[in-house]
């Protein structure tokens, strides 16, 4: 079953027929709520609109079945190209070596009907510039992520080579899992981490938000549920300090079912390892397992994640700085996951192994010296003192003494706050990389090759003028886009932009006693 | 070794593109007073008192704004990089090299326009780095486009 059989290649295929089962039922799982409004409104009205329910189900049945019958896809040795829809035909055509990632996904459904999805994305900032086959039958999906990245990495003149000799090398690297060697596999006692991640706090949020807006969609007051009632009954018999205790007790045992449930959900399985055609390759998940690669030229550096939380239990998160990958802001980035929340010692030990350089990870930072630490508490302590301005002209007007026990203790929360971020800031010059570390709560270590640095951005504000502190940006085409070393003292800052791109700033420097 | 201003100057005009700009901010500011002023009667004292704190900080930003801009608003190209300095309270230096630089836009707003102004934007492949030049007479931005695609036209490799 080779892809790159030239006279298959050439003709347009379908999806597999077996997405006919997964399309109805994913449409129908998303349009429960309007089928629900449906079924409410038809019994409303009368018995003589019964079938409004029916009706709405084979409606989506009848359009899964136009969008598979609608979609074809074709690889050729050199393209590969997308034709979808009834009404507004269209065809995505991607070079193939442009194809920056492959990533294999399957769901539940997916596994069980023995299929898997295909995103073949190629760095492009655009939306909708990537194909997205859904889906292949396993084998053949492996098949071409196999292809797509080899076909790829291998240098244009080369590939036709490749594409000629397809049946021969092709063939026994349909496996992707078969010749590489592996850099880190899922423990399952790293589970014990999951409860030191957000990821619990966000779920129980989300599940209060969506239970909250479908009581209200419902038109139920919460009061009217027996067990909500049956809670406010007993927490209105209670002392209220027993009421809190309680209630935060139940919020740290739901929080930590969720997290444990998410991160066995989504890190079940976790293998990283190295393709010595040079990629690296992630696989994972319980029920929606995925596979994504990571070209390793493509691979500018790592973030080393390593929130208060999860510090405390000497753990750390790694995801990869990747050009062309789209890395989702904010939490770790899904794209990008290197390594998931696991010991301290694992994640520095990967860190180095795809790095190939044990420095940057190793390496002890430059601190930023007293104005920077200065400048920590001065941001820390001013909010905390407000506080207690507040605070105090509340009680001055009549507000509960208690009042001042948050605000004072507040004080030296914030000055613990400050003394740790000014611990974890630091740059260094590791090799041929950048490393700069900053935060305390979502403390992280950016490891940024320096060839990956495109330009500089120095910025400072009133009170860096004041300090002589100033806050170098390195940009780039990877990952965040910008990564910055945070308040150092602005002749560092000139030495540290020299000393990893050397040359650009000398037209700029201030012609001194080195240049008379 | 500190690092340089830029050597050039923006369009003097500027300062007073940038004094009409924030004007119009300020009397928005000035206008919710007023009818504050018109809606009720009491805290007659404290009115006046906000009137004249906001009168006093719009005279101040008006006069110090525009003209501590152009102090700090400069711009350089050479042959290897393009380095811009923006900002007042808060500023910022930018430096990319040529051999990096993926685009170069002009654009003129309808205020721009009025003071023969434009806006010179060179962008890199990174999404943090857009180097922004505000208030170039319209001539020298032109100048400086046409020698910034030159000498783009002549550097290699895709800029990523």
């Amino acid at each position: 079953m080779s892809v790159s059989d030239p006279e298959r290649d050439l003709s347009w295929r379908r999806l597999s027929a077996r997405m006919l089962l997964v399309y109805p039922v994913r449409e129908l799982a998303g349009a429960i709520p309007a089928l629900a409004g449906l079924v409410v409104a038809g019994r409303s009205v009368g018995n003589g609109q019964w079938w409004w329910g029916p009706l709405g189900v084979l409606g989506v049945i009848a359009l899964s079945w136009l969008r598979w019958a609608t979609t074809r896809y074709r690889i050729t040795p050199g393209q590969v190209q997308l034709r979808s829809g009834l009404v507004r035909r269209k065809t995505v055509t991607t070079p193939s070596d442009r194809v920056r990632s492959v990533d294999v996904t399957a769901s539940a459904l997916h596994r069980i009907l023995g299929l898997a999805k295909v995103d073949i994305g190629t760095g492009s900032h655009q939306r909708g510039s990537g194909l997205s086959l859904d889906s292949l039958p396993v084998a053949k999906a492996a098949a071409l992520r196999a292809e797509l990245l080899h076909r790829s990495t291998v240098p244009s003149d080369n590939a036709r080579l490749a594409v000629a000799f397809g049946a021969e090398t092709k063939g026994p690297e349909v496996g992707l899992g078969e010749v590489d060697t592996e850099l880190a596999r899922w423990d399952p006692r790293w589970v014990r981490f999951a409860p030191f991640t957000l990821s619990g706090l966000l779920g129980a949020a989300a599940i209060l938000g969506v239970g909250s807006r479908l009581l209200d969609q419902l038109g139920v007051p919460a009061g009217d549920v027996g067990p909500i009632r049956g809670v406010m009954d007993y927490l209105a018999r209670t002392q209220i300090w027993l009421d809190v205790l309680e209630g935060l007790v139940w919020l740290v045992a739901f929080v930590t079912v969720l997290s444990i449930g998410g991160y066995v959900l989504s890190y079940w399985g976790f293998r990283l390892s190295r393709h010595p055609q040079g990629s690296l390759h992630v696989t994972r998940g319980l029920l929606t397992t995925r596979a994504t690669s990571i070209e390793e030229r493509r691979l500018r550096g790592v973030e080393l994640a390593e929130p208060l939380l999860l510090r405390v239990v000497h753990a750390a998160r790694l995801n990869g700085i990747a050009t062309g990958l789209k890395s989702r802001r904010g939490a770790g980035g899904g794209g990008s996951l290197l390594l998931p929340p696991a010991p301290l010692a694992v994640a520095r030990d990967v860190a180095t192994q795809i790095l190939r350089d044990p420095a940057p990870v190793a390496v002890v930072l430059t601190a930023h010296g007293p104005a920077a630490r200065r400048r920590r508490f001065v941001r820390a302590l001013l909010p905390a003192f407000c506080l207690i301005l507040a605070a105090g002209v509340a009680i001055w007007s009549g507000a509960p003494q208690w009042l001042a026990l948050p605000a004072i203790v507040a004080v030296p929360v914030a000055a613990l706050l400050a003394a740790d971020r000014y611990r974890s800031l630091g740059h260094a010059i590791a090799g041929r990389f950048l490393v700069t570390r900053a935060g305390s709560l979502d403390r992280r270590r950016d490891v940024l090759e320096c060839d990956a640095i495109i330009g500089w951005n120095v910025r400072r504000t009133f009170f860096q003028r004041r300090a002589g502190l100033a806050t170098l940006t390195a940009t780039t085409a990877a990952g965040r886009q910008r990564y910055a070393v945070t308040d150092l003292p602005l002749s560092m800052a000139i030495m540290l932009g020299e000393r990893a791109l050397p040359g650009l700033l000398d037209d700029f420097l201030e012609p001194d006693q080195d240049h008379p | 070794m500190p690092l340089r201003d830029p050597a050039h100057h923006v369009s003097p005009r500027a300062i007073v593109f940038w004094t009409v700009r924030a004007v119009p901010g300020w009397l928005l500011v000035l206008a919710a007073q007023l009818l504050w002023f018109g809606a009720s009667g009491d805290h007659v004292g404290g009115r006046v008192a906000a009137l004249v704190v906001t009168v006093a900080f719009a005279a101040v930003h008006l006069i110090v704004m525009p003209r501590w801009r152009y102090r700090v608003h400069r711009w350089e190209v050479t042959r290897t990089a393009v380095y811009t300095q923006s900002g007042w309270l808060s500023q910022e230096r930018r430096i990319a090299p040529i051999s990096r630089v993926q685009t170069v836009d002009t654009e003129r707003g309808p205020l721009e326009q009025l003071f023969r102004l434009a806006n010179v934007t060179v962008t890199t492949a990174s999404a943090a780095g857009p180097l922004r030049i505000h208030g170039l007479d319209r001539a020298t931005a032109e100048g400086l486009v046409a020698e910034l695609t030159e000498a783009t036209s002549h550097s290699e490799g895709d800029a990523t």
